[in-house]
């Protein structure tokens, strides 16, 4: 059903947070899908614009932190004429349950899509029993 | 108006506002299909010459085509997610679908120069501008 639409514009969602950053600048969150499949939770965000150095993942106290710089260094000498969206690093934070496996998660990045895959514990994978 | 980055505290923020001033610039009003569609671009001048970007992540160089024809750049293409088999979804924030948007500079641009870059989500078009059209100094007696 998806595929035969026309895509629309979907603005940038702006952080607005309780803290406020040492270095001042905009940041916001990436659109981000969620599902879950057997044996992991698939998370991935949009984040146009991010090299691979630049992303940093990190689980905390149940909290898995997403954070990805842009490279502001290509926008050097770079005066804006006419703008559509703006641009800036993302940050986003979800709460993971008990039920994920916090050592086991794997990332990957490409063409400004991070995949982030977060195992199951083994307790919370179906188990399929055998009816004799 | 040039940008000068003195504080590089404040750089990333400063460009950012600026960014947001030209929100409702008038630059490219004037075309048919100048708004509204995806994907969002921003176009910025560089001494003579411009460089449009815009953000199209999850999309291959393969799935994006870009045509030039006088000032007019069409760019179209499709964007497509796999959700993967047996999935079930607790967040969707994700578009997926074709796009088809042709914009007109009000510059004159070379046609035969533009090159067009797509590296970690983010197309980027370089207009450069056609030598007739380029200022020409004036000597005064």
């Amino acid at each position: 059903m998806a595929q035969s639409q026309e895509l629309e514009v979907q603005e940038k969602k702006e952080l607005v947070s309780k803290e406020e950053a040492t270095v001042p600048a905009r940041y916001f969150m990436p659109h981000t899908d969620i599902f879950e499949t057997d044996d992991a939770l698939n998370v991935i965000l949009e984040v146009p614009g991010v090299e691979r150095k630049d992303v940093e993942v990190s689980v905390e106290n149940d909290v898995l932190k997403i954070d990805a710089k842009i490279g502001f260094k290509n926008y050097e000498g770079l005066e804006p004429v006419y703008t559509e969206y703006n641009v800036g690093h993302f940050t986003r934070s979800f709460t993971l349950s008990n039920k994920l496996d916090q050592q086991q998660i794997s990332a990957h990045l490409q063409d400004g899509v991070l995949t982030l895959v977060l195992k199951k514990a083994k307790e919370a994978q179906p188990r399929r029993i055998a009816i004799d | 108006m040039a940008l000068t980055l003195a504080d590089p505290f404040d750089a990333l923020l400063q460009f950012q506002n600026a960014l947001d001033s030209f929100r409702a610039s008038s630059w490219l009003g004037s075309g048919p299909s100048a708004r509204g569609s995806y994907p969002p671009l921003n176009v910025f001048r560089k001494g003579d010459n411009l460089l449009l970007t815009m953000e199209v992540p999850g999309i291959a160089k393969s799935d994006i085509a870009v045509q030039v024809k006088g000032n007019t750049i069409r760019i179209s293409g499709s964007k497509a997610i796999q959700y993967g088999e047996g999935a079930a979804l607790h967040r969707r924030e994700r578009r997926a679908g074709r796009f088809d948007r042709a914009i007109t500079v009000p510059v004159e641009i070379d046609p035969e120069g533009v090159k067009a870059e797509c590296r970690d989500g983010i197309l980027a078009l370089y207009l450069p501008r056609a030598e007739r059209d380029k200022p020409k100094t004036v000597a005064i007696n």
